[in-house]
């Protein structure tokens, strides 16, 4: 028995070894992301706290000169109360913070209540078979398709409507007891079109995290729901739906973020413009009472949003535009870590809520 | 506790989703029934949630003015805007940047009351125009000269013929090094950076280099962001690349100008500056800026207060982006142009 011992010892060493590599390759590999990533912070950070020192030309004045009204710095105070601007250190973010806040909160409204609709239909009522099988197949497919083909089905199906309103389109007005509104047909270039192009482009992904946050309700808990006496619909709403909730939410918030980036299909739809104005003139929340008719105007005003306004810096000849749109780059950082950080929050809220 | 807070929120939600899908489908019901078509035109004018903005004097202006096309003009555009909107306080502005020929696109199917262009119409858009029934008005705003650059650390190229940017730049050109271009220059390979074709800037190029719009060698580095163009040519010793004036002007110490030759002989090269681009010496990069009025626009006040405003004021604006103010003559003509249609209408 003692030959065998001794021949494994050295190989038991080898294996050891092998095992220590793979698991520096690992570390190395999950370090690689995290470097890359806070170097691209850090630098990111860096230029927008920072204006370069100003070029002293021959013979050039104006621009260079600092006056009052200029922020000392591009993430300022100022940054976030004013609109764009041709002179850099006057540039602000208002508008598409504004546009961005409308865009996520209308995609919010649109896709949740159809994505998790269709989930519940495909997982809970929809019978195993050939239709099921191509809907689920076309599903993943849809949660692949590069977004600016979505800009492209955007810009004919809401911006222009397939061109059935004809030239100059028309305006419906609805009566809503307590005003009016005037929808324009066809959308143009509207949040509501921003909007409802975002929502196609994240429905997929809201409907397969919905999907899974049902699959992973265990069936026992429906059957033994049945076994009391439930039907259905109360099963689902009482058993299924409460379990699956931190799952769909997770899903859900995850998708906004995604909605939240997007600057392709935007810039499809022809969102790409200088804008200094808020949707409905709701430049503060105070605005939303002085103002409440704003908040049905809004969605059918022009719009602009965060990535697109940070495209629109980085290309300006200005090197001063290079640290604005840094600064526009940290603003929607943050916001996208807080949605995140609220998709983790909640899922732990919703886990420690379950009932079995 | 947590059971209820949480069946109320899902049937609160359940329910918000509910009453809006509802409340918008009834009102569109009820508004196609008690309120007929024609209450669409009144409905602008009488405006119930802010009543004392109709006694307000009749000069209060309101309104969208729409402007799109290039993105070589949109500086301009831009300060024109924010300079109108802090008089105008009503009147939305939007600019896009949808390239002079995407912006035309919109002009010529009536979407947009302004384009801005970095070249003159062209013979396809003004018979798309006709067909749509669509009257514009061209004015120049400003004046570009399409720079030529090297890396500062290229101390042989100091001037360049047509005939020697064309032989560069034609379309199946194989020139691959410098000593190609002349004898006396290193053997070392050219490396091309330029716009892409969607640019204005790559049409008048071509056109005023190759004799053709859009003809053009199709190995070099494009890009629709100039200022990938400037890191290109600043990054490579041995690279050449062309891009609007105002990239220069705001890159100076990152890229080295190379003065141009109408014709073949390089001694009388000129540089771009302000002077020899507003003097026209320097050709045949100079170009003018334009913007295109949709005449109907023109009817409405807050655009034709617009592009007075562009004309009258746009002027100490051009300065600020680095563009070149319109000689006297061009900036008299299009004043008079604008003067015309003003009163025409």
């Amino acid at each position: 028995m003692s030959a065998p011992a001794k021949l494994q010892e050295p190989e038991l060493a080898r294996r050891h070894r092998i095992g220590k590599v793979f698991e520096w390759l690992c570390c190395g590999s999950t370090w690689f992301g995290l470097v890359v990533l806070a170097v691209l912070l850090v630098s990111v950070l860096w230029q927008a706290l920072t204006w370069p020192a100003p070029k002293v030309k021959p013979g050039a004045s104006g621009p260079t000169v600092a006056k009052a009204e200029d922020s000392a710095i591009p993430l300022s105070k100022q940054f976030f109360t004013n609109y764009d601007s041709r002179h850099p250190r006057r540039a602000g973010i208002l508008a598409p913070i504004w546009g961005s806040l409308w865009l996520i909160g209308l995609v919010a409204l649109l896709s949740v209540p159809i994505g998790v609709g269709s989930a519940i239909y495909l997982e809970e009522y929809a019978n195993e078979g050939h239709f099921k099988r191509l809907i689920q197949i076309n599903l993943s497919n849809l949660a692949g398709v590069p977004s600016v083909v979505y800009g492209i089905l955007g810009l004919t199906a809401f911006v222009r409507m397939f061109g059935l309103f004809g030239k100059g389109g028309k305006t419906l007005v609805l009566n809503l007891g307590f005003t009016t509104l005037d929808v324009p047909l066809p959308f143009e270039r509207s949040l509501i079109a921003g909007a409802l192009t975002l929502a196609l482009l994240v429905l997929p992904t809201v409907i397969v995290a919905a999907q899974e946050a049902l699959r992973a309700v265990p069936s026992s808990i429906r059957i033994a729901s049945y076994a009391l006496g439930a039907t259905q619909w109360q099963t689902i709403r009482h058993q299924v739906l409460p379990a699956a909730m931190p799952g769909i939410m997770t899903g859900v918030i995850l998708a906004l973020s995604r909605a939240m980036g997007e600057a392709a299909p935007l810039m499809m739809i022809g969102a790409l413009t200088f804008i200094a104005y808020c949707p409905g003139e709701i430049t503060n929340v105070g605005d939303i009472f002085r103002n409440p008719h704003g908040l049905v105007d809004a969605p059918f005003d022009k719009f602009t949003a965060l990535p697109l306004q940070v495209y629109n810096w980085i290309n300006r000849p200005q090197a001063d535009y290079q640290h604005v749109a840094a600064a526009g780059i940290v603003v929607l950082l943050t916001i996208l870590l807080l949605m995140n950080t609220a998709a983790i929050v909640i899922r732990h809220k919703f886990q420690k809520s379950t009932r079995w | 506790m947590t059971t209820f807070s949480r069946r109320t929120l899902l049937t609160s939600s359940l329910l918000l989703a509910l009453a809006t899908g509802c409340s918008v489908e009834d009102s569109k019901s009820s508004g196609s029934g008690a309120t007929p078509p024609p209450k669409t035109n009144g409905s602008k004018t009488d405006d119930p949630a802010s009543p004392p903005k109709v006694v307000a004097p009749a000069e209060k202006l309101a309104g969208e003015v729409l402007a799109d096309g290039s993105s070589t003009v949109f500086p301009i555009t831009q300060a024109v805007a924010e300079e109108f909107m802090k008089v105008h306080k009503d009147v939305k502005v939007s600019v896009g940047i949808a390239g002079t020929g995407g912006g035309f696109k919109r002009f010529v199917a009536g979407e947009t009351d302004i384009n801005d262009s970095s070249r003159a119409i062209s013979a396809k858009e003004i018979e798309a125009c006709k067909k749509n029934g669509i009257e514009y008005l061209e004015l120049k705003v400003a004046i570009d000269g399409l720079s030529v650059v090297v890396n500062p650390k290229n101390d042989w190229c100091k001037a360049l013929t047509v005939a020697q940017l064309k032989k560069l730049w034609n379309t199946g050109s194989k020139l691959k090094k410098w000593n190609e271009l002349d004898p006396a220059w290193p053997d070392a390979e050219i490396r091309l950076y330029g716009p892409g074709s969607d640019s204005g800037t790559f049409d008048y190029f071509t056109e005023a280099i190759n004799g053709k719009a859009k003809e053009c060698r199709s190995d070099y580095t494009p890009s629709e962001d100039d200022n990938v163009l400037v890191q290109g040519v600043n990054g490579d010793k041995n690279s050449l690349g062309y891009f609007g004036y105002a990239y220069y002007a705001d890159n100076q110490d990152k890229v080295k100008l190379v003065a141009i030759a109408d014709g073949d002989d390089a001694s009388q090269a000129v540089l771009p500056t302000d002077e020899t681009i507003l003097s026209g010496t320097y050709k045949p990069l100079s170009r003018p800026l334009f913007i295109h009025i949709n005449l109907k626009s023109l009817a409405k006040p807050q655009v034709a207060e617009f592009v007075k405003y562009y004309i009258a004021q746009g002027q100490d604006y051009v300065k600020d982006v680095h563009y070149i103010q319109l000689p006297e003559n061009d900036l008299k003509e299009s004043q008079q142009r604008l003067t015309e249609a003003l009163s025409a209408k």
